[in-house]
């Protein structure tokens, strides 16, 4: 039988001069590519281009390369469609991947430019002056009713009480245990207690061990009810309903039974070893009425805590939106089709949705419209890649955005969107014990402080250079943002003037 | 097509973004007990500031200046020819029973010029036409205001309080004051306002106190948050159509107060909001859930940027900073008289020796208020 048509996508190097053959590479590599037989040698067909061998060859000697073997160009045929046909010529099934999107769809962050003050309006400096990022997540009433009692002292009626407090508008966004590692869970906990603002935890459920960080958790409730009990829903600060994710609208997920072992199995309430099927939908929401139901019941089960509703965004957004926040929803979630996942048809994470920037902008003017913004919480999410993508999410209406990919890169990961093989070489999306070993969890949540951190101190040298000492007022303040290069059509959507206007 | 909508837009988005930064001189004055004060002081006051402005814009409020009137609402309106004047006329004809009509008396100064048709109206909303809608008279009133600016060609109405004023024009405040012959009227409480436009609109009704119903602003600064202070304006039915940021506290005022029943000392608590620094010591846990609240709540009502500014309504008279003080305010009392103004001069002016001088820290209203009936 003839083997696979596809030419490898990297090739690896090993200088055998360099060399002294400690096998480190062998060991590090999750994806087998290494091996020695009276030297190191490498395997390239295997090799994803993570890097891991790369970092820790104490000797240098291991260069990768993207393949360079030359293909007879095509403009409509690119290298990627002929791959993507052998392929599946080969396999007969659907292409899988991990990670968002990596095609080069039109990002509308890269067309907005923010303002800042001159002359007219001092700029104020964040370190001689306070600059405030505190957000407050969930339901607000639309006025403060004000009782004055007997001594003339006012008193607000009411409560904005069970509104979750972030120090800063960042949080991270649900990941799922088993999609990726225990290690990767704590260094989520960890760093969000230690940021003072709250991790989600995916769908499949809570480790007991994490039950302590309960004030800085998001539990997800998703299609296939994963570890779903009610002392589950109650360990966090709020209850996330999942519809849908950007990276894959419309459609359920898989994971395999090879990465369900035995803590897997106790926290997702699923045997060893099969695979876990979340439904395309909820099996008890075909409508409206039906999520409305859920959100009440799930308030009626954790004393009313806030609960949120996260959507993949689609062409659709803004009316469905409002039926969410109409529902009693406290927080939307919009997950952008940039958004990441574990694993996804690649046919569906690269064509369905549409950007999170175009959803937030309609969702955000829809709910004023309609004069309920206030009735919900906004969280943008899949594809911010910055501090200034966090602010222009924030001007275009943004309550708080929400971080996963970039957390991921954080923890080492180099987008090799090889997730869903369950081999990260990164002890991130794997359950291989040797594998998930190797993130240390107070390694990570250290390199997630940091960077948390440096997001929110250039987020205060924004605010400042625009003159605002709250991000209150930077948020839905699209008076703020110019377009440059961006259609008429789409200006029009964002509601963002054009740079020079 | 495209190209024409784009165009459409684009014209609409240079009137909306023509709000003019602009630095400015404030003076205000409130008698506590009612004692009438001739417009003449308060134009004195503003002589004085006259190097804060550049005659580009002058204006003032006066509060209990029309007691023989003071059950109706007394619309100041500007027009620019007598076709926009008869839409006006009958547009007003058919929602008010208007109790008289007649001309703003003034007297042409050296230095004001292109004057508009000046025309002051003392009306109330037909009862039918508050049933048919059924709004109460205030919102009828401000609903009615705004329609006539948004719709009506070449017509502003620039103030429509009850038993109260405001005179603007193009020009040096002082005399804008001399203009409108201010010397002829007496109130309890007068805002005054010299402005200093950094581009040149040229247009009466860009001139401060800017006034929806009671509350009448005088501004000095730039409000950064304008445009989300807007979008939360929007989401309650007023439209800001002006070309200044200054409308966005007027209708903010009325909001809170007169819509959302919020005492006006925590109102201005929503305006220039503590820091939460300050808020997470208070040590009062009623003050903080109350100041935790307003934040929260009101979040999109912060005013943030530079700004001192002065609001009159007919109870009193409220000056406040900014939450860092990045405009000059100064406050003084002198018996039941209370001053605020961009400097101290200004009301050492009009009073000599004060009781009492002070800075206003950043965010802290200094209120008057009127005790007693007018
Ligand atoms: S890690 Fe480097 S030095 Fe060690 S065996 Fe591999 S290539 Fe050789
Ligand atoms: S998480 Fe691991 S497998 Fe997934 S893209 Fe990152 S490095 Fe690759």
């Amino acid at each position: 039988m003839q083997g696979s048509l596809i030419p490898n996508e990297f090739v690896v190097d090993v200088d055998h001069q360099r060399c002294r053959r400690c096998k480190r590479c062998i060991l590090n590599c999750g994806f087998g590519v290494f091996d020695f037989q009276s030297m190191t040698t490498a395997d390239s067909s295997k090799c994803v281009a993570c890097h891991r061998c790369v970092m820790f060859c104490p000797e240098d000697a291991i260069t990768i390369t993207r393949n360079p073997l030359a293909f007879k160009e095509h403009s409509s045929w690119g290298i990627d469609s002929r791959k993507a046909i052998w392929k599946q010529a080969e396999s007969s099934g659907m292409i899988l991947t991990g990670m968002g999107t990596d095609l080069p769809w039109l990002n509308v962050f890269d067309h907005l430019l923010i303002d800042a003050c001159q002359v007219t309006n001092p700029s104020i400096d964040p370190l001689r002056e306070p600059m405030e990022l505190r957000t407050y997540l969930g339901r607000k009433p639309d006025k403060v009713e004000i009782e004055v009692d007997d001594k003339g002292k006012p008193r607000a009626v009411n409560s904005v009480e069970n509104n979750i407090k972030l120090e800063t508008p960042i949080i991270f966004s649900g990941m799922s245990y088993g999609s990726v590692s225990l290690n990767t869970h704590r260094a989520l906990a960890i760093a969000a207690q230690r940021l003072g603002t709250v991790m989600n935890t995916g769908e499949g459920g809570l480790h007991r061990e994490l039950y302590p960080y309960k004030d800085n958790i998001i539990v997800q409730c998703a299609s296939g009810r994963f570890g779903v009990h009610s002392e589950y829903l109650n360990a966090g600060v709020a209850v996330e309903i999942k519809i849908g994710q950007g990276a894959k609208p419309g459609i359920g997920g898989h994971l395999p039974g090879e990465k369900i072992g035995l803590e897997v199995s106790g926290t997702r309430m699923i045997p060893v070893g099969t695979d876990a099927l979340s439904p395309a939908p909820h099996h008890d929401i075909y409508s409206i009425e039906d999520l409305r139901q859920l959100i009440y019941a799930l308030k009626e089960a954790t004393g009313y805590k806030p609960v949120s509703v996260k959507i993949a965004t689609v062409h659709n957004v803004a009316a469905i939106a409002s039926g969410i926040a109409r529902a009693g929803a406290d927080i939307i979630y919009l997950d952008g089709f940039r958004g990441g996942t574990g694993a996804s048809p690649a046919v569906i994470r690269d064509h369905v949705g549409i950007p999170m920037e175009i959803a937030l902008a309609v969702v955000d003017s829809r709910l004023r419209q309609e004069g309920i913004r206030n009735w919900v919480s906004i969280i943008a999410a899949g594809g911010i890649r910055s501090s200034a993508d966090v602010a222009k999410a924030i001007a275009l209406g943004a309550d708080a955005v929400g971080v996963g990919t970039a957390a991921l890169i954080a923890l080492g990961c180099r987008l090799c969107q090889k997730c869903y093989t369950g081999n990260c070489s990164w002890g991130i999306a794997t359950q291989r014990p040797e594998l998930v070993d190797r993130l240390d969890p107070d390694w990570g949540a250290e390199r997630l402080v940091n960077l948390i951190n440096s997001w929110s101190l250039e987020l205060k040298e924004i605010l400042g250079a625009l003159g605002i000492n709250a991000i209150e007022s930077l948020r839905g303040n699209r008076e703020r943002l110019r377009a440059l290069g961006l259609d008429s059509t789409v200006m029009e959507i964002l509601e963002v003037k054009p740079a020079g206007v | 097509m495209i190209e024409l909508a784009f165009q459409e837009k684009f014209s609409k988005w240079r009137v909306d973004d023509a709000r003019v930064p602009a630095a400015c001189g404030l003076s205000g004055l409130i008698s506590q007990d009612g004692r009438a004060v001739g417009g003449e002081v308060i134009v004195e006051s503003m002589r004085i500031l006259r190097e804060r402005g550049n005659g580009l814009g002058g204006g003032y409020a006066g509060y209990g200046i029309y007691p023989e009137h003071k059950d109706y609402y007394a619309m100041h309106i500007m027009f620019e020819d007598f076709q926009g004047k008869k839409v006006c006329e009958e547009l007003m004809e058919a929602n008010l029973e208007i109790e008289m009509g007649e001309e703003i008396p003034y007297r042409l100064v050296e230095g004001i010029c292109d004057v508009p048709l000046l025309w002051r109206y003392y009306a109330l909303p037909r009862p039918e036409r508050l049933e048919g809608d059924g709004l109460q008279a205030d919102d009828f009133m401000v609903k009615l205001v705004m329609d006539i600016n948004t719709t009506v060609p070449g017509t502003f109405v620039f103030s429509s309080g009850k038993n109260m004023g405001v005179f603007k024009a193009v020009g040096s405040a002082d005399t804008v004051g001399e203009f409108y012959e201010l010397e002829n009227y007496t109130g309890y409480t007068w805002i005054g306002h010299d402005r200093f436009p950094t581009n040149t609109p040229g247009w009466w009704g860009g001139a401060h106190p800017f006034n929806i119903l009671d509350w009448s602003v005088v501004h000095n600064g730039e409000i950064s948050s304008y445009g989300i202070n807007k979008r939360y304006l929007e989401m309650f039915g007023y439209e800001c159509t002006l070309l200044t940021d200054t409308e966005v506290v007027a209708y903010l005022l009325d909001l809170l107060i007169r819509k959302h029943g919020l005492p006006l000392d925590i109102a201005c608590l929503v305006l220039a909001s503590p820091f939460w620094k300050d808020i997470d010591s208070l040590g009062d846990q009623t003050e903080e859930d109350l100041e935790k609240s307003l934040r929260i709540v009101y979040g999109s009502a912060l005013l943030n940027g530079p700004f001192a500014f002065i609001v009159g309504y007919s109870r009193g008279m409220v000056g406040l900073n900014d939450r860092v003080k990045l405009r000059p305010l100064v406050a003084a009392t002198k018996d039941e008289c209370l001053y605020v103004s961009s400097e101290e001069s200004a009301i050492r002016q009009i009073c000599r020796n004060p009781d009492r001088v002070w800075a206003p820290p950043a965010g802290h209203p200094v209120i008057g208020k009127l005790k007693g009936d007018v």
